[in-house]
Parts: structure tokens; sequence; C-alpha cells
């Protein structure tokens, strides 16, 4: 099967490949955009990036592979990634992340049958003052207790935030 | 300490939503600054930030006017490069900083690309920050419109890029050549320096990559000049300094504070205590990569040179005997690092903690080098062990073996970063390691 971009995609990253002076660099941002048209990066999704920067299909699988943000499965609509590093561990981040496991019904790095949600144990998300946190969506959850969880589920679940929707 | 508690540059908008706007920042006197600057020689410009003593603020406190002195004088294409990869953790400095206040950093960038007479420049914005990508790269776009940047910045003829790149998870392109291998597109993997980017960075063309703070404090200093900021400071650093304090205190937060305040103000005068009226056990100083200070040696100013060099710091040893030797005979006591300062109090497991810090740098680790990419997931492995009760008789030494045979042997800080809090925790708290052994033993 092969792939295409979207126009808005397609306009997005030749705007890019002006910003540099190679095609090279905009690698991550087609990535990124590549999730956001394809929901997550199969192979065929790779070879596209490939194709479109003129690139190796290695470089680009190299490159998807490294970093966390890049989705080789498909995920749920909402990515829930709970801190529980040294400064969300203190203030309670472990206790918070078996509260998301208890009332979404699975365990970290899984995905809700629905497919509404995936749950993630993140390294430092940078609100360290405010422990514990999480992202969820595109959105910081700070100041996070056990007994908030069942609401943020309940409002996410009216509400979807999937990460691509910031490319 | 020449600031009173209280002064604030980087942090004066935070709270004011309006200064995310141009219409806002422009109201509250930014872009100001920029005029002046351009109107100025860029070796004027470097030399009053010389005269700042303006030191980084991503972590090692190298002073930013000599690092931006090293770009070769004849070079044709230099970039400069702003490290937003804020990862470290116990810090979100940077990233409040650019939420509140993202003009801030595009005028601080636009001044220091004129003095650096770099054209295409980039900000490398951590992946996971998607609200404060948004925002600063709406604040670039309105700063494009206005002619700040472009072509011809305010009709001066100086050309000026600005290019917002995002990253996508993962805390080693914090370190700035791994941050340039992922800025060309490539796995963010460290480079071997020498060459150092001043001199050979982003494609191939002498780089200057500075964080977030230390740019956003450079418009203080060419509107106010180098000597009123480098008196703000402490003689050998200058200005004030954000501090993320979080752990166990009443009031965690993200404070501008004085160069030189010293930890018991910060906890007791900042942020009101240790909570649930307990004690300190052990404190943080500048992100997890560095290591603690016991609770006797929190009246040490936090400021760069006194966290390396107060004897009343006690340094790193490798074993109770053996002081750990950075190279040269030097002592490791700590070191400022990022402004990441976390609280540990009495009630806390010690080991516990130090496991969750090496998971960390196991999970990190970029694999590159053999002796960060196994010691890591050694130190995280034997590390948990101990802290659940499961240690073996000798595990104290093997992770002090482990850490001493990563440190200085790899290519990038990260192996270090993983060794010396290991190191520093086992010198400061072994007994509460060995307490977890005899519980076993028993």
């Amino acid at each position: 099967m092969s792939l295409e971009f979207s126009a808005d995609a397609q306009k997005k990253i030749a705007a890019l490949c002006e910003r540099y002076p190679t095609k090279q660099p905009v690698v991550m941002a087609a990535l990124h955009l590549a999730q956001k048209d394809f929901g997550h990066l199969s192979d065929d999704a790779l070879r596209l990036v490939a194709s479109t920067l003129g690139l190796p299909y290695a470089h680009v699988y190299g490159v998807a592979t490294f970093y966390t943000m890049y989705r080789r499965e498909p995920s749920g609509k909402t990515t829930i990634r709970m801190c529980t590093n040294i400064s969300c561990m203190l203030r309670g981040g472990y206790e918070v992340l078996a509260a998301f496991e208890k009332h979404l019904g699975v365990k970290k790095g899984g995905t809700t049958p629905n497919k509404l949600f995936t749950l993630i144990e993140e390294e430092c998300i940078a609100a360290c003052a405010n422990a514990p946190c999480a992202i969820a969506g595109t959105s910081y959850l700070l100041d996070l207790t056990p007994d908030q969880v069942p609401t943020i589920i309940a409002d996410l679940e009216k509400r979807p935030s999937p990460e691509s929707e910031v490319v | 300490m020449a600031a009173p508690i209280g002064t604030k540059l980087v942090s004066a908008r935070f709270g004011n939503i309006e200064a995310q706007t141009l219409a806002g920042y422009e109201k509250t006197g930014g872009y100001g600054t920029l005029r002046k600057a351009l109107a100025m020689r860029p070796d004027d410009i470097i030399n009053e930030v010389k005269a700042s003593n303006l030191r980084g603020r991503g972590g090692a406190g190298f002073s930013t006017g000599m690092k931006w002195s090293f770009v070769p004088k004849d070079s044709k294409t230099v970039h400069l490069v702003c490290n937003a990869d804020e990862s470290e953790p116990g810090t979100c400095k940077d990233r409040e900083l650019i939420y509140w206040d993202p003009h801030l950093l595009i005028e601080g960038m636009i001044i220091s690309a004129h003095a650096l007479k770099a054209v295409h420049n980039y900000i490398y914005i951590r992946g996971e920050m998607m609200r404060e990508y948004v925002v600063l790269q709406k604040a670039v776009d309105e700063a494009y419109a206005r002619g700040y940047l472009g072509k011809n910045v305010l009709g001066t003829g100086l050309e000026i890029q600005l290019t917002v790149h995002r990253g996508a998870g993962a805390y080693i392109c914090g370190e700035e050549t791994a941050l340039l291998n992922s800025l060309e597109g490539l796995r963010g993997q460290p480079r071997l320096k020498p060459p150092f980017p001043a001199v050979k960075g982003l494609f191939g063309n002498p780089t200057i990559v500075n964080n977030v703070e230390t740019l956003m404090n450079v418009p203080f200093i060419i509107d106010k000049g180098g000597a009123w900021f480098n008196e703000l400071g402490t003689g050998r650093s200058g200005g004030t300094r954000m501090l993320c304090v979080s752990g166990h205190v009443n009031k965690p937060g993200v404070f501008e504070l004085p160069m030189g305040i010293t930890f018991n103000q910060i906890i007791d005068d900042v942020c009101g205590g240790v909570w649930k009226g307990r004690k300190v056990k052990a404190v943080i100083p500048g992100g997890v990569s560095m290591p603690p200070l016991a609770p006797d040696e929190l009246d040490v100013p936090c400021e760069f040179d006194a966290l390396q060099t107060d004897e009343r710091i006690k340094p790193v040893m490798v074993s109770p005997t053996q002081v750990f030797d950075l190279g040269g005979g030097r002592q490791l006591r700590t070191m400022a690092g990022s402004g990441g300062v976390v609280v540990l109090d009495d009630q806390c497991d010690i080991p516990m903690a130090v496991w969750r810090i090496m998971k960390f740098f196991a999970h990190e680790s970029c694999g590159q080098c053999t002796p960060c990419r196994e010691g890591t997931g050694w130190l995280e492995k034997v590390s948990r062990r101990v802290a659940e009760g499961n240690g073996k008789p000798d595990d104290l030494d093997l992770l002090a073996s482990i850490s001493h045979g990563i440190a200085g042997n790899t290519i990038c800080a990260l192996g270090d970063a993983a060794a010396w809090p290991m190191l520093g925790f086992l010198t400061k708290f072994r007994a509460d390691f060995e307490a977890k052994l005899k519980k076993r033993a028993a």
C-alpha cells in the first residue's frame, strides 16, 4: 500500500525545506506530520518520508526508532504521559500512575481496548515544581492526586486530545 | 550578593498572559533594546556580555561572552542555536520562561545573532512541550510579520532568520552536540569534542549553543550595561538565577533569585520550609546529575564556583578511603547545574530515590559508548535490588566500581551524570544503603 501526505503536510514540508541547507533536517518534522496523517509510523509511512526527502529508508528508520514520541504501532487517541521521575516520585507520582492504571484498566505502556487512551510512564517533563504532573494529549496536568484521576479520564473521554494536533 | 530577593529580570512578565503576544510584549518595553543593539558593533555587544559575567544557565556555567569569542574571526557562516530541550529531572524553568515571555527569548536571540553575525538560527524545543511550541511559533511568526526577523531586520540591511525545530523525545538531545546532530536530522548521539561547536558545529559551521535563560538575559545586559548586570551577581557570576525548587518543601516553585542565595534560605525563606514539619535529609543542588548536599552543607551559596570549591562541601569519594579524582587530582564536590533544586526530607527512602535516578539514566543513555550503555543498566539493576532489600554484601562496592568505570570514559557527560550522583549519595548517605543490606542479612 502506498501512502500520500495530506495537502497540509505537503505544504508544511515544502516550507520547512526552505529553512535548512538540505532536506535531511526536515526528517523530524516530516515524521511528526506522518504520525498525524497516518496515526503511527508504519514501514510504509517511513518509506514515504524517505522518498519525500530523498533519504535512505534506513536513515529514516534510524531516526524514527531513536526518539520516544514516534510511535511504530497504533496507539490510543489521547496519550497520557505520567511522570514518575524524582520530583514526582517524592510527592506521590507512582500512586497517581497506579490510579491511572486502575481506572483505565491497563498497565503502563498499554492501550485501552476502546483505543481512547495509551498510558505511558514518562521521564521528567519539566514541571517539577507542580509535581506530580503528567501530559495528557497536548496539555500539562499539574499538582495531581490519585482522586482526580476518574474526572480527568471522564473529561478526556468526552474531549480527546491527540498529540498530533500540534505539529 | 548584591541583588535583593524580589529582583526580577527574565521572570518579570510571569503571570502577564498578554505579554505572550507581540503587542503585550511591546507595551511592557519589549523590543526596545533591539533597536539599541542593532546600532552597536557586534564586538561591542560581545564585550558587554563578557563584562556582565553572564554564565551559561543550562548546566555548565561557562562564561557566555568567552564562549562567543571562540568563534573564529574569519568565519563566513555562523549559527546561533537555542537549547530549549529542558529535560534534566528537577528542572522546569525554561518551559515557564518560553510560555510566559517568548518574545524576550526572540529579542535575546536577535541581539545575540547580530553579535555573532549569525544569519540562520534555530531554537531546538523539546518535543513534549507542545503548548510551549505553539506559543513560541506564534511569537516567531509575529516577529517576522513586524520586521524584527527576516532578510532586512528593521531596515538595517541585516538578515536574521529564526526557525523553531521540534524534538521528539530524547533527554540526550540536551547535550549540545547531540542537539546539533538532531537538528541535522540524525539520531541524537553526541559528537566527540574537539572540535567544539564554536569552531565546527551545525552543518559544519561555527555554532554557538546557548540555553533559553542565558539568551533571555542578553537584552538586559545590552539595555543597562554589562557592569550593571555583573553587580547584581556575586562577582564572578552576574545577574540573577532561575531556580526550580521541588520535592519535600511547603511551597515548591520556579523562582528568580539572587545568585548566591544559600540553600537554607531557599528552603526556609523562599519555600516555607520542609513539609510536614520534617527536617532536610538531602538536597540535589542542580538537577539529578549533580552530587547531593547533606544537611550540614546547606549554608553554601547556590552559585557556580561555590558549589565546586567551597570546602564546607565534602568531596565525592569512590570508597570511604579513596577520594574521587576528576582528573589531575581535582576533587568533585558538586555543581550548580541546571537550577533544579530537589529537597528530600528525613523520612525519604534514599536508596529508592537513587534507584529512580539510575533508572532514568539507564533509559536515556543513547547507547553509543559501552561504559555508559552497559554501566547505567547495571547501576539501575544493582541499585534496585539494594533498594528493595535484596542487595548482596558487596553491592555498594560494586555500585562504586561501576560508577568509577563510567566516569570520564564516555564521549559526553551523560555517563558522568549517572556516576556522580551514585558516588555522591554513597559518600554522604552510606548508612542508608548499609541499613538496607543489614535488613536482608537479618
